[in-house]
């Protein structure tokens, strides 16, 4: 690796922390200047999060991995850097979804309270951080960071069903984070390393004196993730969190949550490949447990929810449990269509968290009350008005928009959507006909197709309700820097659909890579004396 | 040795769970202080337990991993005391916040109906 692909693993870290810093600085008052430094910094990062993507999918990379060793420390006791094909996708995802974000925020939420710009770099900084690091207990910190500036973030705005849901969302991080610090400890006083290869390393040669902390551990470790992913029964602060926050910032809240998913997509895969037969598979079945409960729960709470952001919230806990639900298998294609559908469901509750900002502030609560009881009282809906009305175009764009949306969500052709959930579908039913714990997947099947038709009626109910229930008589006003970030988010999903058999076979490339952790053991343990030299030569 | 630290960190989690799962702000805030102390044990216990025995290699101690105590988890002690003791700050002042704008101290921001 030449100097400058080391180094540019830094990049997505580095250049947030220093603006972060620089905008601290800054008063409120440069409000243009401020928000002109936040976007080219995460344009800044985006574009690094792009060529790590090319750079590790080129072949430029010996095995697609590529590392940095800080401060050039050697691999067990220094903090490693590695970017695989999962994380670069992350990243990337993480930095265009920040993109988006804050050009929707510019216009109103970003001037609603201070430190907004600063806040929203420190959590670029977590986000990406906890992506690229391979030491636990750095990836510990990257938590940290990531959730004390979406602690300031989600206070935003300041009222009191922000303080309320704030105040429960950072109690119960704070807990989760303890629940990170033991579950970390036991880990390395089973191991002694806190490098997550070199950890499974340990585990392939470790006495059966220590199995009981190992195990414990992991038990607990995985608590913590499950909470910040989401999962059943530990995901019921997400719903109230996601409303209490303004659009901007529940957008990036949705990327958060699937955080705690990745830390346990990589490090189930990692840790156990190589375990003792008597580890192997350690809490599969509690994964995919949960994962199905935590489908069940999502799936039960859309089709309660009224309101947009709860919708979305549930959603989110939808596709979190499709993911945690299949992790265990360790079956390519299965994760392969597992993530695709996380990549476009994500994007798509964000992009949906945007949109019905803006929807919600044409619906008064008057209007929705009396839908509502018309619906109740089963009172036929005369139309005053002639048939055929002229839909202005700022309406229907959010029409559009929010029927993309719900396509992507719930899985329905012809976005992208669909065809992430059919490949999920097909290497299900594959897996079921070779006959590996059969009820439990037909189970699983039946969980996903009838999550994503109830998330079809929710959200057809909503849409019916907000564009066509509702007389709506005053103008949308939408202006350009709201409308622009929902149109590159659509653009995006119809971008997943046209590429499907590219991005498909990026993310196959990606779970063969997971699936092989002898490839991490040989970049992070051998290379290092390599790049030590030619780290030396400049 | 064992015995004594393993009791005080099983009463300080345990009185933390109880205080977290009170319904006012401030026993939540000391809940998580107790809560905090007791994970910060847990850590430096992590490393074993060693009596006179330094982190650091010093002159006049032989170069041998016995002589030394495990230095990584007290590093790390360190690490998780300075944030949680920035995220117990930053929670005292969300209390603030929430006391001065619902003018309760209740965790759900309103009294509960009696």
């Amino acid at each position: 690796m030449t100097l400058w692909q080391q180094y540019l693993l830094m990049v997505p870290i580095l250049v947030p922390l220093f603006s972060a810093t620089v905008l601290i600085l800054l008063s409120e008052r440069h409000h243009r200047l401020k928000f002109g430094l936040n976007l080219v910094t995460t344009l800044v990062v985006l574009a690094a999060a792009a060529m790590l993507l090319w750079q590790v999918d080129s072949g430029t990379l010996p095995l697609g991995i590529g590392l940095h060793f800080i401060a050039d420390w050697p691999a067990p006791f220094g903090i490693v850097l590695l970017v695989d094909r999962l994380s670069a996708l992350m990243v990337l995802m993480a930095s265009g979804m920040a993109v988006c974000a804050l050009l929707y925020a510019e216009s109103r939420w970003s001037r609603i309270g201070v430190h907004f710009h600063s806040l929203f770099q420190f959590l670029l900084m977590g986000m990406n951080g906890a992506f690229l690091t391979h030491d636990l207990f750095n990836l510990f910190v990257f938590f940290e960071v990531m959730l004390a500036a979406s602690y300031g973030l989600v206070l935003h705005g300041y009222n009191s069903q922000r303080l309320r849901a704030g105040l429960h969302y950072i109690v119960i991080n704070l807990v989760a984070s303890f629940f990170f610090l033991i579950g970390v400890s036991l880990l390395y006083a089973a191991t002694g390393t806190l490098n997550m290869t070199d950890m499974a390393m340990q585990i392939a040669t470790l006495s059966p004196d220590d199995y009981v902390l190992l195990k414990v551990g992991c038990g607990i470790l995985v608590l913590a993730f499950l909470t910040k992913g989401a999962a059943w029964p530990l995901g019921f602060w997400l719903p109230q969190t996601y409303a209490a926050a303004s659009p901007p910032v529940a957008a990036m809240l949705v990327l958060m949550t699937k955080i705690g998913l990745y830390a346990v997509l990589r490090l189930w895969l990692l840790l156990f490949a190589d375990a003792p037969a008597v580890l192997q598979g350690f809490g599969g079945e509690f994964l995919l447990w949960s994962g199905m409960a935590t489908i069940a729960f999502g799936t039960f709470g859309m089709l309660a929810s009224q309101e947009p952001a709860p919708i979305a919230g549930y959603g989110a806990i939808i596709s979190s449990g499709i993911l945690l639900s299949v992790v265990s298998f360790g079956d390519a294609d299965l994760l392969a269509g597992a993530l695709f559908y996380l990549i476009g469901s994500t994007l798509a509750i964000a992009a949906f968290m945007l949109l019905t900002e803006i929807v919600n502030r044409l619906r008064t609560p008057a209007s929705a009350m009396l839908a509502l009881t018309m619906e109740a009282f089963a009172v036929e809906d005369k139309p005053s008005e002639p048939v055929g009305v002229v839909i202005p175009a700022a309406l229907a764009f959010l029409g559009i928009a929010f029927i993309g949306c719900a396509l992507m969500i719930t899985g329905f052709p012809p976005l992208s959507g669909f065809i992430a959930k059919f490949s999920l579908l097909r290497a299900l039913v594959e897996l079921a006909s070779s006959g590996i714990a059969n009820t439990l997947i037909w189970l699983l099947i039946v969980l996903i197709v009838v999550s994503g038709l109830t998330g079809i009626i929710s959200l057809m109910r909503f849409g019916v309700r907000t564009f066509w229930a509702t007389n709506i008589t005053t103008s949308v006003r939408l202006s350009v820097s709201e409308a622009v970030p929902i149109v590159a988010l659509l653009l995006v999903f119809i971008g997943l659909t046209v590429q499907a058999g590219q991005v498909m076979g990026y993310l196959e490339r990606t779970a063969d890579g997971l699936l092989v952790p002898q490839h991490y053991q040989s970049t992070v343990m051998d290379n290092q004396v390599a790049t030590r030299a030619s780290g030396g030569d400049t | 040795m064992e015995v004594v630290i393993a009791i005080a960190i099983g009463v300080l989690f345990g009185s933390g769970v109880w205080l977290l799962l009170r319904p006012r702000t401030y026993q939540v805030t000391i809940g998580l202080l107790l809560a905090s102390y007791a994970v910060n044990l847990f850590i430096f216990t992590m490393g074993r337990l060693w009596v006179d025995k330094p982190p650091l290699t010093l002159n006049g101690v032989p170069t041998d991993l016995s002589q030394y105590a495990d230095p990584l988890p007290q590093a790390l002690v360190l690490t998780a005391i300075v944030i949680g003791f920035a995220t117990t700050a930053l929670f005292l002042v969300v209390l603030l916040g929430s006391r001065g704008v619902n003018g309760t101290d209740h965790v759900d921001g309103k009294e509960p109906k009696r």
